[in-house]
């Protein structure tokens, strides 16, 4: 063809298309219509070239968005017409680093189809080889250290391909072609069973093999994963949990765990269709379904005590799907590491660190580049909601509503630091969002260090220069702390206002609204605990504290936040005054002692912070109910009287009052917990109270929402994981005419707080408060 | 208002409000003490004030409280006390008997550790303008020997002694002034230490940093010394003695008692091979009978403390905030 004839195109492509199997797409796309050019990974996306007749182009163009590859994901596609050049091939170039990176590394994706029906393969080269993978599944941000996703930037880097791999790789049709990871026995990872020692037991698929006979035989199994860590033990067998539960020193939480199909995981739980297709996903997440009633009969009650949810989650991996089909039942499968900590992902380290946890280890010699916990889902209000968002998710970033006008001072980038527990930092470049995966609890050297690593990955993969760090107003923060000893510029955002602009931020809505913050602590404005909050923001620059929950004292502070029994005498102050802890409920519970000191406590303000917090009042209600000793973990009073509510059916609500004060509404609860306490002395069943207790936190929202006549109401916080809660609240608040919107790929806890600090900046900034003087921006 | 507490604030108002104004290096090396030249002597100079309410407590009053700080202060430079000045802010109508048993106290207290109180000043404050009683005092004392003690010369590898259990200064006080009972009396740990730390230099112990606990408690002194030698400092949760009563009544209250004030204690960094038998020279010690090893630096450029409990899982710890407030959402 001549080049007069012809026309040349050139296309940028930014998205998730790196490690997807883009350019071998884009190669047989161009053979198809029978075009000339080539196709490169540059830092940003793929960059195409393709010359051929109009007619070819227009093909072209049209297929290349309908027939992506099914992993992919075009965030933004721009194309235009260049100068014809004289060529007749089409080819694959070598990748383009771009001085400003805003490449997307792939998440880790769990093993496609062909990749599973070659690991049982007899006659295939990778037959039962635990690192299989292809251009459609395998490890990707787990092993990657650089942008742009070439094999030299991955961990796979240690390893040369042999011939046949080679071939793989470089063969534009073939499904390898380009695999980074692409690996097997002959030159790829190999597995190793260890001792604590050190001392190698087996390796190859004797490893697997011992490994497998070891949790047959109940012993506690550490296997390095996919981002980390995982600490395997029989399902099935009573004392293995309990031996692994003694050792994690975790005596409640339930244990997430793995099956080998979607038919066994159908046995033990009641699915929907909708939590069978996110547990099919090639992200493989955990999610929390409801168990089936009676629970089956294989299952250690010890797995998920008094507690009705299993979080399941099928094979994230080859070695995973090796591990699982030869046991052919559940196994519990929890992060390894000390409970708090970040996830180990060295396997000397782990070796350290899980010794007296782990009785052998299941390693292999590709390294973890980066640590990914799993993440964890719940099905709520029809859709899938982030709980925990890590392995497969991460880092896919957001992608905020394009509507901000921005100033010069929105666009530049900022580093959102987040909260201190489920923290999660993001870099903001323009409308997208680099959320970093869940590290953890910012508490220990160890989660430092991974926190520091999150903010300086978004120097190496994406260059960002922050001009501007954005963190949570709480002063006693570790990262609020951190932040201030850094030479950029700080901005503290209160913590329900982040809660509020996460959830806008995922929903796209930029005019005037409602938030409905309801978590456990956050650090007010005032200087007080907040936690049951209401917030209105006028699509501009103000936002006001509409309302809030009555407030009271938590006697001890952080202590009466793991005593649900404290936080009841603070409640049971609010309405009896002294008498409240002559009460049966707490003197049953307390010495006398304690009793003479919590009166003194609670007269005197002596380390009794006020909150308002709805997540302590849950506390203090599970308390109330009987339904929680002791707190164990985090969430667990308030699960508890979710999952009580679930026997009990009544329509009815506890009664409550709206008063005034001052500038704001507050919820008085008082009301609701005297009848909850009067009815128990009645002989009301405990499922019925709990279900009518929630019922009445449906109508306070509702109430404030009447109130303050805002079509759109956010509902964000932690205490929105309480799926009963989450989703009559948002029923009754549509049957009333609102638009109400919940939390989705943004976690409600304070995994979303540092989109939110993003997004409220933005906001602010576009309304011109946030000028280049920055400062702490309050109610 | 939370300035004084000895905690994140107090630091504040040192660092933006104080320091700057009197820019020499013995303020830069921000001890209780500083050593100062004075022709072939070491001198070594200090001062703090007293304001403690209730006045009168279990284990001392604050007559006590302001030769022993004041003295501790010295010690932890390694000097040997030797006067003191006394300065005293009444207010209007203080009982003359308070007065004098808290002088009566001072001066036993002085006798006690051999000083003399040579010089002094008082002032009297209108009605409600003071809590009762004010006392300032001033230290000098002599270093006996050339002496290198302070946060720079601490080591990766030294180990870290604590002198007893902690808390109980602070508790009783706390019980005392809200009216809080104890299962078994507590007193308050209030005691001279020069005692104890001139048997550890006597002994040839080579001594890297010594500091005395005060407000702000022990976690507060770990994170500072951290900071101030740029090593990682780690302390076993286990090997901290805390009392039962002590114990019991922080968890009662929610407190921690690692940051609980003490006004006789105090921690010592010494080299690993010297730990052991600095541990029994203060163990033979009245005042720091309790003597333990609790921790040591880590070869770990850090500025940070960290608590390891029986697990073995780290935590960090920080300067007390301001106020007290959960964190845990
Ligand atoms: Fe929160
Ligand atoms: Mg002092
Ligand atoms: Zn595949
Ligand atoms: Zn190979």
């Amino acid at each position: 063809m001549s080049t007069e004839q012809c026309a040349r195109k050139q296309f940028e492509i930014a998205g998730v298309v790196q490690g997807v199997g883009f350019r071998p797409f884009v190669y047989r796309l161009a053979q198809d219509c029978e075009l000339t050019g080539w196709v490169a990974n540059n830092s940003n996306g793929v960059y195409i070239e393709v010359q051929g007749t109009a007619d070819q182009l227009e093909q072209f163009t049209q297929r290349l968005r309908r027939e992506r590859p099914p992993q992919s994901r075009i965030d933004r596609l721009t194309s235009a017409s260049i100068r014809p050049q004289s060529e007749s091939t089409f080819v694959i170039r070598e990748s383009i680093a771009t001085p400003e990176a805003n490449g997307i590394v792939m998440p880790d994706l769990a093993p496609c189809g062909e990749c599973l029906r070659e690991l049982s393969d007899p006659t295939d080269r990778r037959y039962r080889y635990p690192f299989i993978n292809c251009t459609q599944c395998g490890p990707r941000y787990s092993i990657s250290e650089g942008l742009p996703y070439d094999r030299a930037n991955t961990a796979m880097r240690h390893f040369t391909l042999c011939e046949s791999c080679e071939r793989e790789y470089r063969d534009p049709l073939d499904r390898r072609f380009h695999a980074e990871p692409n690996a097997c026995p002959a030159c790829g990872p190999q597995l190793q069973l260890c001792d604590s020692a050190g001392n190698c037991l087996a390796t190859g698929d004797e490893a697997l093999q011992q490994a497998v006979a070891d949790i047959d035989a109940g012993k506690t199994v550490a296997l390095k994963g996919v981002g980390g860590f995982q600490l395997l033990a029989d399902a099935s067998s009573t004392p293995a949990v309990l031996k692994l539960r003694s050792r994690k020193h975790r005596s409640h939480k339930p244990f997430a765990l793995l099956f080998p199909n979607m038919d066994m995981v159908r046995e033990y739980c009641a699915l929907t269709q909708q939590e069978e297709r996110l547990l099919c996903a090639p992200q493989r997440p955990i999610v929390l379904v409801q168990q089936r009633e009676p629970a089956h009969p294989a299952l250690s009650p010890q797995v998920s005590p008094r507690n009705p949810d299993l979080g399941i989650m099928l094979p994230a991996s080859p070695l995973h799907q090796l591990l699982i089909e030869a046991l052919q039942r559940p196994i519990v499968a929890t992060s390894g590491n000390l409970s708090g900590e970040p996830i180990c992902t060295e396997n000397s380290e782990a070796r350290i660190r899980l010794s007296g946890i782990a009785d052998c280890f299941l390693l292999h010699d590709r390294p973890i580049s980066r640590p990914l916990d799993d993440s964890v889902l719940r099905v709520m209000d029809g859709k899938p909601v982030m709980l925990r968002r890590a392995r497969g998710y991460a880092p896919v970033p957001h992608v905020l509503p394009q509507v901000l006008s921005e100033r010069a001072s929105g666009s530049c980038d900022m580093i959102a630091l987040g909260a201190d527990f489920k923290n999660s930092v993001a870099l903001a470049r323009n409308t997208t969002v680099f959320a970093s995966p869940h590290i953890g609890d910012l508490e220990s050297p160890v989660a430092l260090e991974v926190f520091e690593r999150a903010i300086s990955d978004f120097q190496s993969f994406y260059q960002a220069k922050p001009h501007r760090l954005l963190c949570d107003a709480h002063p006693g923060y570790v990262s609020s702390r951190w932040a201030k000893n850094r030479r950029t510029e700080v901005i503290r955002i209160q913590h329900h206002i982040a809660h509020f602009f996460s959830c806008m931020a995922e929903h796209g809505h930029r005019q005037s609204a409602l938030g409905i913050c309801w978590d456990g602590t956050g650090y007010g404005t005032d200087g007080t605990v907040w936690g049951g909050e209401f917030l209105r923001w006028d699509g501009g620059a103000k936002i006001q504290r509409i309302a809030s929950l009555k407030s009271f004292a938590l006697p001890g502070g952080e202590r009466a936040v793991r005593d649900p029994y404290r936080c009841a005498a603070g409640l049971l102050y609010e309405l009896h005054g002294k008498d409240a802890l002559q009460l049966p409920v707490l003197r049953d519970r307390f010495s006398r002692q304690e009793i003479g000191y919590l009166a003194r406590m609670l007269e005197t303000d002596l380390n009794s912070p006020c909150c308002t917090s709805a997540g302590r009042l849950f506390d203090a209600v599970a308390a109330l109910l009987g339904l929680c000793d002791e707190m164990t973990f985090e969430g667990q009073a308030a699960m508890a009287v979710e999952y009580a509510a679930r026997g009990g059916e009544s329509p009815d609500n506890y009664p409550f009052r709206l008063t005034h004060d001052g500038d704001r509404w507050i919820v008085d609860w008082r009301p609701a917990i005297k009848a909850l306490i009067e009815e128990g002395a009645d002989g009301a069943p405990v499922a019925e109270r709990a279900a009518k207790f929630h019922n009445t936190l449906v109508e306070m929202l509702c109430a404030v929402a009447a109130t303050a006549g805002e079509e759109h109401v956010f509902l964000s916080g932690g205490v929105f994981q309480n799926c009963r809660l989450t989703e009559a609240a948002a029923s009754k608040l549509r049957q009333q005419g609102f638009q109400a919107h919940s939390h989705g790929s943004v976690p409600p806890n304070d995994g979303g707080i540092a989109l939110g600090q993003i997004y409220y900046a933005r906001c602010m900034a576009a309304s011109g408060v946030l000028t280049e003087e920055g400062g702490s921006l309050c109610v | 208002l939370g300035h004084g507490s000895g905690g994140e604030l107090s630091q504040q108002l040192l660092q933006k409000h104080i320091f700057p104004y009197f820019n020499n290096p013995w303020v830069a090396e921000g001890r209780d003490s500083s050593v100062l030249p004075l022709g072939d002597q070491q001198l070594v100079f200090t001062t703090d004030s007293y304001v403690v309410t209730p006045l009168f407590f279990p284990g001392g009053d604050i007559g006590k409280l302001a030769v022993y700080g004041t003295v501790n202060d010295l010690a932890m430079s390694g000097a040997r006390p030797l006067y003191l000045s006394c300065s005293l802010i009444l207010e209007e109508g203080l009982p003359m008997e308070t007065l004098d048993r808290v002088m009566a106290s001072m001066g036993e207290a002085a006798a006690e550790v051999g000083v003399a109180l040579v010089t002094g000043d008082t002032k009297v404050v209108e009605r409600g303008k003071g809590d009762g009683l004010y006392i300032n005092t001033s230290g000098i004392g002599m270093l006996e020997q050339p002496l290198q003690i302070g946060p720079g010369q601490i080591q990766p590898g030294d180990r870290i002694l604590l002198s007893g259990d902690i808390g109980r200064h602070g508790m009783t006080i706390m019980a005392t002034r809200e009216g809080l009972e104890f299962e078994s009396p507590l007193q308050s740990d209030c005691a001279p230490l020069h005692g104890a730390v001139a048997k550890l230099l006597n002994a040839g112990i080579v001594v890297h940093c010594l500091r005395d606990l005060t407000r702000g408690g022990l976690a507060t002194v770990l994170v500072e010394l951290a900071e101030s030698s740029g090593y990682q400092l780690l302390a076993r949760e286990d090997d901290i003695p805390v009392c039962t009563p002590v114990q019991g009544a922080c968890e009662i209250l929610g407190l921690d008692p690692l940051y609980v004030a003490n006004e006789g204690r105090f921690i010592a960094f010494v080299p690993e091979q010297d730990a052991a038998r600095a541990q029994s020279i203060l163990c033979g010690c009245p005042v720091s009978e309790g003597c333990q090893v609790i921790g040591e630096v880590r070869n770990v450029a850090r500025p940070q403390a960290v608590l390891e409990n029986a697990l073995g899982y780290e935590r960090l710890l920080d300067r007390l905030p301001g106020e007290q407030l959960p964190r845990i959402c």
